[in-house]
């Protein structure tokens, strides 16, 4: 039964997902538009997954939905800061600076949700990762402590993705 | 009809705070002199810009009574695109060493970018 469902539906959330951006894409609900949807979120994962064989195991949806809020949360706030440092401060004093995340993080799917939310949490963006994969390089527009911004990375996010994905 | 006051000033008030930080981005975009510093104004000071502006939409979309909600989809794809494609801008501008050297990570050999392998297929570092 259990193998049976995983020939399935290997990737169940994608499933998901796929079926929301339907009903979406739709903009009115009907209950054929929900059916059509889901054969869709199930055909394509099905389709493609040849492609992705490894799931992350133990994904934790729950904790999942407090870091997105936390993000979106981040993302708003430092948006101001950031604003505010392209508005006060002159290109001259400006104090960009390179730093280096090492990680603890294994999976490549929690790697890339980190640089992702490095990226969008504004003054910082993740621009690579070292050749074997464990440290992330940061370059920080406007910084007085390349240092506290590395570890507030480590404690904030990586921490929270290490709980997600355990 | 109340209601649909208070929409019209919330659809007002979201396109001025969207617009706004949509031209900080710009000023960003003509201000820094570094294309990593450049890089930042756009990239992050555009999601909420957008954000704002489709939140807009949404709520204009409801007072008019006609509910819409393609908005999130756009929100969902552009934060989903927009770390990549910062990414591939910086690290264009890493191999091309357009920006100040880039500190060695502390475990490993180099990074991803500059580990090319030369004409023998040996990485050169």
């Amino acid at each position: 039964m259990a193998r049976a469902f995983n020939w399935l539906l290997p990737h169940p959330l994608v499933t998901l997902i796929l079926t929301l951006v339907w009903m979406l894409l739709q903009n009115h609900f009907s209950a054929g538009m929900l059916v059509f949807g889901f054969i869709l979120g199930v055909l394509i994962p099905w389709g493609t997954s040849i492609w992705w064989p490894d799931t992350p195991k133990g994904f934790r949806a729950g904790k999942m939905i407090s870091y997105s809020l936390i993000v979106i949360w981040d993302i708003i706030v430092a948006n101001i800061q950031v604003a505010w440092i392209v508005i006060s401060v002159p290109a001259t004093k400006l104090k960009p600076a390179w730093i280096v995340v090492p990680l603890e993080l294994r999976e490549p799917e929690a790697i890339t949700m980190l640089a992702g939310t490095i990226t969008l949490t504004p003054g910082t963006v993740s621009a690579d990762l070292s050749d074997e994969g464990h440290s992330l390089l940061v370059h920080v527009l406007h910084t007085d402590d390349p240092d506290g911004v590395r570890d507030e990375i480590k404690t904030r996010y990586e921490a929270r993705l290490l709980e997600i994905f355990s | 009809m109340t209601a649909q006051i208070i929409g019209t000033y919330i659809v007002g008030l979201s396109l001025l705070i969207g617009s706004g930080f949509a031209i900080v981005g710009v000023i960003g975009l003509l201000k820094f002199n570094d294309p990593m510093t450049r890089l930042h104004a756009p990239t992050k000071v555009g999601t909420v810009g957008i954000g704002m502006l489709l939140f807009a939409s949404i709520v204009h979309a409801f007072t008019l009574g006609e509910p819409s909600l393609h908005e999130l989809l756009i929100m969902a794809f552009l934060f989903v695109t927009a770390p990549i494609s910062a990414n591939f801008i910086a690290k264009v501008n890493i191999h091309k060493r357009a920006c100040d050297t880039t500190p060695n990570p502390p475990r490993d050999d180099t990074w991803s970018t500059l580990n090319t392998p030369d004409e023998d297929g040996v990485a050169d570092n």
